[in-house]
């Protein structure tokens, strides 16, 4: 049986702080997970809450103060794990004086590649991330969101088995969102396993095989979004229209949202088929009848208003 | 597939090179150009009869100047600058080592002080023939051997800022870098004030200062060279050793602290 694509076990991160007297802060407390290989992983959790301090840790670019971590069987203190993964940085910034191709190329090198399997590698990851007619052009005249994709293909360049990427998305328009998307999707089409850190849940949601959401570096939770988010229906929406002269019924007023012609209700499971008979007495036009869940961006928030009253609690019991 | 060992560090070497060369800093070599030309035409005019002895004299003394500046204020931010921006996340992502990362850097200034002092010796051969109407006007060896010695002492200041840069800010680096070249051209000096003194106690902390720092006195050879006299082979040897050695002590230094930094 092949070792699991990420393997965290116990990672705990502590940072001095205060000028005088040293503190220790945590920053990361005791995170164990898994990923296998194959998954797309999201990291969720809002600012400050671990994931970069997880990314750095797992890049041995930070030590651990306690646990350890493994990337395909092997520990992250071993250097030649590092030919198996890719890392994009959260606002990553490169060498300023370097075209894409050259920074491109200057990566490569440390991979061994022939210069012609080098001049290759650079054309086609240049044009797989939409940089190719500006590859000669230096990176300080560079866009954030040009930069980002420089990053991706930086980290994608060496065809890596995972990759890591900080908040990939951060800095792109839409068309942007849409071709990283589309990147971490072939990737996982082609067997990688991807991890990416992000607060945009929409991507979390439709890009994850499963999710772990970090708050105030504490693990919270991990599964798949649907796990995550419970199936129970907490309501029923109902779009409707109403005819000219007609009038909404008034047991219905005060729940109905209006845009224009339309109307949207919600109304709990148990009422439905009564809301149903006094719009259909009303001569409404019913467009549509669908039941509402809890999303993963309820489910995060709930998670992070919890943390915060837990922190609220513990302060004013040590005051 | 990966690349050898020895072979990384001199990528990012040669991408520090490239770093030095496209930030502009070897537009040095346009002041000491002109400097060497003002030099040539008004010491022919003033110092009759001692213009070579004081071309050389300028020369070597600016070769060594600029060489100082450059090591100094480029090594002291060698590594912290790539901490600061940053540059370095995505760098260790790669099957690349901390120590490699750290001599390549090293290697990478050096090559640039090389390629910078090696123009330089070029103008200043140059300002020697034009004052010599053609002739170099004396023996060339011990310029050469002259600045060798200052690139050996440029190797050992950049070993120093490069070790600072590890841990603390440039302005801080350059602080230290500074007093400890100083403290070391004046070592010989510093050790014989400790012993006419004869107290033991201050004697024995000069003679500490005097083994511990680097000694860059003995890398000062322009009044030999501006005199044409000949450099003594086994000096050239102990130099040579002595900075080999030192400069590993201090890279070893640096990869020691560098491998365990965390990285903000």
């Amino acid at each position: 049986m092949s070792a699991p694509a990420i393997e965290i076990s116990g990672l705990t991160k502590d940072y001095p702080s205060g000028f005088w007297r040293k503190r220790m802060r945590r920053s990361l407390d005791d995170l164990s997970l898994q990923v296998e290989d194959g998954e797309v992983f999201g990291f969720l959790g809002p600012n400050g809450a671990g994931k970069t301090t997880t990314l750095k840790l797992l890049m041995g670019l930070i030590f651990p103060t306690s646990g350890t971590a493994r990337i395909r069987g092997r520990s992250i203190d071993d250097v030649a794990m590092h030919r198996d993964i890719g890392y994009l940085p959260e606002q990553p910034y490169f060498y300023d004086y370097l075209t894409a191709r050259e920074l491109l190329d200057y990566y490569a090198r440390f991979f061994g590649y022939s210069a012609g399997e080098r001049r290759e590698r650079v054309e086609r990851f240049l044009d797989r991330v939409g940089l190719a007619s500006t590859a000669h052009i230096q990176l300080r005249k560079f866009s954030k969101g040009m930069l980002q994709r420089a990053g991706i293909a930086q980290a994608i360049l060496h065809d890596p088995q995972v990759i890591f990427l900080d908040e990939p998305m951060s800095g792109l328009d839409p068309v942007g969102r849409r071709e990283v998307r589309d990147i971490i999707l072939e990737l996982k089409e082609q067997g990688r396993t991807v991890f990416f850190s992000t607060h945009i849940l929409s991507d979390a949601e439709m890009l994850c095989d499963r999710v772990a959401v970090l708050v105030g570096g504490k693990l919270q939770g991990v599964g798949s979004p649907n796990e995550l988010v419970s199936m129970q229906v907490t309501g029923m929406e109902i779009l409707f229209e109403l005819p000219e002269g007609c009038a909404l019924p008034s047991v219905l007023t005060g729940r109905a949202a209006r845009a224009g012609t339309r109307y949207r209700i919600e109304v709990p499971e148990v009422e439905l088929y009564k809301a149903l008979d006094l719009l259909r007495d009303s001569e409404a036009r019913i467009l549509s009848v669908q039941p509402l869940r809890p999303t993963l961006e309820d489910f995060f928030f709930g998670l992070v208003n919890r943390e915060k009253s837990a922190n609220h609690a513990t302060e004013v019991e040590t005051r | 597939m990966s690349a050898s060992p020895i072979a990384l560090p001199g990528v990012v070497a040669v991408n520090t090179f490239r770093e030095a060369v496209r930030d502009r800093v070897l537009y040095n070599l346009i002041f000491f150009a002109l400097m060497m030309i003002a030099a040539a035409i008004l010491v022919g005019q003033i110092s009759i009869g001692i213009e070579h002895l004081v071309i050389i004299n300028l020369g070597l003394s600016a070769i060594s100047l600029f060489g100082l500046i450059m090591a100094i204020f480029i090594g002291v931010g060698l590594v912290y600058k790539e901490m600061e921006k940053r540059t370095l996340y995505s760098l260790l992502a790669k099957p690349v080592r901390r120590w490699q990362f750290l001599v390549g850097k090293y290697a990478g200034l050096l090559l640039t002080l090389i390629v910078n002092t090696s123009f330089m010796t070029l103008g200043l051969l140059a300002a020697l023939l034009y004052v010599g109407h053609g002739h170099f006007g004396g023996p060339t060896i011990p310029i050469l051997v002259a600045v060798y010695f200052i690139l050996l002492e440029l190797a050992l200041v950049t070993a120093l800022a490069l070790f600072f840069s590890c841990f603390s800010s440039p302005m801080l680096s350059t602080l230290f870098t500074l007093g400890i070249y100083i403290t070391g051209v004046f070592a010989q000096d510093i050790r014989d004030f400790g012993e006419v003194t004869g107290k033991s106690g201050l004697g024995a902390m000069t003679r500490v200062i005097y083994y511990f720092l680097p000694n860059f006195h003995n890398f000062n050879a322009i009044a030999a060279a501006s005199h044409g006299d000949p450099i003594p082979v086994p000096l050239i040897a102990q130099n040579t050793l002595y900075a080999f050695l030192y400069v590993t002590v201090i890279l070893l230094a640096s990869a020691t602290v560098f491998s365990r930094r965390n990285l903000k």
